[in-house]
């Protein structure tokens, strides 16, 4: 029983003990678990939609493994004798056929269907939220650029993976989908025509395309979000958390709890809860009802025909696009010396451009920012959003630029639902695709900067508590409730950068990259609200109250 | 014979022959056509059914579609119409007009069953047109809904939606949702089309098919949605509003609540 080593001194007493023992001394684990253990994490509500995310990635794996052992992705022609009575007898692929079968003939299909759907739309969700929080708070600057790139081409590859998931039914709304990728892919100059030969094996829909699709959906796709994942997390604890400004925090301390016992109960404990939201869900809600759509054949389209959710901005480009301005029809023939190639600009330019757009600017930003800013230190605490008014814009902007394309993928429903006109709709959208983020930029930038000022009053002057007072002499004052110190911190602690001089070099000249980052940091900060600064603390707090010191502080903003 | 070989160069030959062509083309295709209309003429209306109906126009309904419902500007002529679609415009409450719009909305029916009918016999005697179905071509029971499935994504799910939930069309105008429809009511419409929609004449779908149409749709609207709610059967949309505001949102109660300090 006892095998004594030389090498292993230690005996263990009980059998978990040898178990564990066994283990360690084979693969070393209580080093990881020493150091994993002890990886401090921060709380804050926002810090959990990665979390979210990686969960519904677990579900979907799971759930899709379980579909795969009852689907057959093969374009053959059958026809449907299942218990569905509306489809019975109706020619419809093999792939078609099984997905009904997991509908209505395999025991728990419908519900697994019906999780693997959600959690797929919950995924795209969680990514973008997760996003969405690491723009606005800073968190992708240094030295977490990297990861910030790694997570965008997270969102991408889930946009793929629920991309080629929405056409493996083939049903009468992914054919549809179908087509337009189709349609799409034509556009692409000169290539486009032979692309879509080759990904459809013929002329479109052929007989491959299904088939493709579920290799890349189940196998490739899944294998490299796996990959990035992984790349990902690694990169989270190498980097360790980003936190919250507070009293105590700094860029060199995370302030938290350790991940074991605390964050590996919780996060344990969360995935089930994640995953019981989904299963709630699935159980009470249909998504994707396939025997409504019918089989796929070409010649259908059905009303209220859309992509799911997170294709759904490149679908509402496409219908925001006008066919003609004037008699130009976006059509383009180029004379090439083997012959005139037609570029479908209308297409090709809604369907590529916003997308390029967006994921240009998203994958460039932590770059833009730090050429604008000269700001290449690390930084492991957050910056309030208010606090960083022109990033908050920016992000606005994008966030209206794609609503309102995610809107226009709608429009159908918007006119049906509010009883409006639907052309009406695209004309408003159209304009508002353009002006909105302009719009959104302003008002964003100024209720940051707003609040900046009101942060600025409560710091100095204390929460305005609605008590008006009066004095013996009869003056009337209102009673201003001073902020305790640690609600105070996170008022004043913040970085607020200038704007930027340029510097000449050594010959004494002014490059033009120097100018232009100037006028850009001009742009950037230009209008700012100073921090409180301890002396104005002092000051605001010093022989007090009321009025005198208020005129004062008023006084300071000004000047600033 | 003769008399009309000497003429065969006469220099109006050639008009005359153009005018014969003519009369027979425009004969063979109206009795075609006629042929083709809608004919489940089975409900003989009384002369006292339209003399009723007549005085019912004249309160009602002339005010736009005019005395003798020729028409106006306010309202397009009745002659020809038929009785099936007076029996589906007032008897599914878009008829009278509730207000001026890109179409008619569905309103409380103002009729009662024997005034309708008394309106459709007296719309009826103005001039041909399709009729009220018989009972025996609506009885859903008889037809297949399979192939009506196919009939109706092939024809009707572009404005329809495939789950018959209804879509927009242009300027306004929409295709309403079907459920609730009455069979008669989807019959009529198809064989009258109704404010934008077409008419799908007995050439183009058989009436055993638009039975087989109504048993597709009388079926699925009886099974309901065997997946839980359907959100409306909107598609992607309404599921995608969904995740986001109340599966984002329970989400998010979740992590406040396991982030919250306990105290």
């Amino acid at each position: 029983m006892s095998s004594s080593t030389a090498i292993n001194a230690y005996q263990p007493k009980t059998r978990v003990g040898r178990v564990t023992n066994f283990v360690d001394s084979r693969v070393g684990g209580s080093g990881m678990v020493k150091e994993f253990g002890r990886k401090i994490f921060p709380d804050h509500w926002t810090f959990m939609f990665g979390e979210v995310a990686l969960y519904t990635f677990v579900i979907l794996l799971i759930s899709g493994t379980f579909l795969t052992f009852f689907f057959d992705p093969s374009m053959a022609e059958t026809h449907y004798d299942g218990s569905y009575l509306p489809l019975r007898g109706v020619e419809m692929s093999v792939a078609y056929a099984s997905s009904l079968d997991i509908s209505f003939d395999v025991r728990g299909g419908l519900f697994m269907r019906q999780v693997h759907h959600w959690s797929a739309l919950l995924f795209v969700a969680a990514n973008a939220v997760h996003m969405l929080r690491v723009f606005f708070t800073g968190a992708f600057r240094r030295p977490r650029e990297l990861n910030w790139v790694v997570g965008t081409t997270l969102l991408i590859m889930g946009l793929a993976a629920g991309f080629t998931g929405y056409s493996l039914p083939d049903d009468l709304l992914s054919g549809n989908g179908l087509r337009i990728i189709d349609g799409v892919v034509k556009s692409i100059p000169v290539v486009g025509t032979y692309i879509s030969f080759f990904l459809f094996g013929g002329e479109f829909p052929g007989t491959a395309i299904i088939g493709r699709l579920y290799v890349l959906h189940i196998l490739l796709i899944p294998a490299v979000i796996l990959l990035l994942i992984g790349m990902h997390l690694f990169m989270v604890v190498i980097h360790k958390h980003t936190q919250y400004p507070g009293p105590g925090r700094t860029n060199t301390n995370v302030v938290g709890y350790p991940v074991g016992p605390v964050y590996a109960a919780k996060a344990g404990g969360f995935f089930f809860i994640v995953f019981g939201i989904v299963a709630a869900i699935s159980a009470a809600f249909t998504i994707n009802p396939i025997w409504n759509y019918g089989p796929y054949d070409p010649s259908p389209v059905s009303a209220g025909t859309q992509p799911d959710w997170y294709i759904g901005w490149v679908d509402g480009a496409l219908r925001l696009m006008p066919g003609t301005v004037g008699n130009w029809d976006f059509e383009w023939n180029i004379p090439f010396p083997w012959g005139v190639n037609t570029l479908s600009l209308n297409v090709l330019f809604p369907a590529l451009v916003p997308a390029g757009i967006v994921f240009t600017l998203m994958l460039a930003w932590p770059w833009i920012e730090s050429w604008v800013t000269k700001d290449k230190r690390e930084h492991h605490l957050l910056d309030r959003p208010r606090n960083a008014p022109t990033r908050t814009g920016v992000g606005v902007a994008g966030v209206v630029f794609y609503c309102v394309m995610w809107a226009a993928a709608s429009s159908d429903l918007i006119a049906t639902h509010f009883l409006v006109s639907l052309n009406d709709v695209t004309y408003w959208l159209r304009i508002l695709v353009v002006v909105g983020p302009i719009i959104g930029f302003m008002i964003a930038r100024r209720v940051a900067l707003a609040l900046q000022r009101k942060d600025r009053e409560i710091a100095l002057h204390g929460r305005e508590t609605g008590r008006i007072v009066r004095l013996p002499h009869g003056e009337f004052i209102e009673v201003h409730e001073p902020v305790d110190e640690y609600k105070r911190y996170q008022l004043v602690s913040f970085e607020s950068p200038q704007v930027y001089a340029p510097v000449a070099d050594a010959n004494g000249h002014v490059s033009r990259s120097e100018k232009l980052r100037s006028r850009a940091s001009r742009f950037f900060f230009e209008d700012r609200v100073a921090p409180v600064t301890p002396s104005e603390l002092t000051a605001a707090h010093s022989g007090h109250h009321g009025e005198i010191a208020g005129a004062q502080d008023r006084e300071s903003i000004a000047s600033h | 014979m003769k008399a009309l070989s000497q003429r065969r160069r006469h220099p109006l030959a050639a008009i005359a022959l153009l005018l014969m062509a003519l009369l027979m083309v425009g004969g063979i295709y109206s009795a075609a056509s006629s042929a083709n209309q809608a004919q489940a003429q089975t409900e003989s209306f009384s002369a006292n059914d339209a003399e009723e109906g007549e005085k019912l126009f004249a309160a009602n309904c002339a005010s736009c579609h005019g005395l003798g419902a020729s028409g106006s500007s306010a309202g397009p002529s009745l002659v020809g119409v038929g009785a099936a679609s007076v029996d589906f415009q007032v008897g599914s409450g878009r008829m009278p007009l509730q207000m001026d719009g890109p179409q008619a909305q569905v309103k409380p029916v103002q009729f009662t069953e024997e005034q309708t009918r008394q309106l459709a016999a007296y719309v009826a005697t103005l001039g041909a047109g399709p009729a009220i179905p018989d009972e025996e071509i609506l009885d859903a029971s008889e037809g297949d809904p399979a192939n009506g499935g196919e009939l109706f994504r092939v024809n009707c799910a572009m404005c329809h939606n495939a789950a018959a939930a209804g879509g927009a069309l242009t300027r306004g105008k929409f295709a309403p949702s079907l459920e609730g429809s009455s069979e008669k009511h989807i019959y009529e419409a198809m064989v009258t089309g109704p404010q934008n929609m077409p008419v799908f004449n007995d050439a183009n779908i058989s009436p055993e098919d638009k039975r087989d149409v109504i048993a597709f749709l009388k079926t699925i609207e009886e099974q309901g949605s065997p997946g839980g709610a359907d959100l409306g059967s909107l598609g992607p949309v309404s599921e995608g509003l969904f995740i986001w505001v109340a599966g984002l949102g329970v989400v998010i109660a979740f992590t406040v609540w396991l982030t919250s300090r306990s105290s």
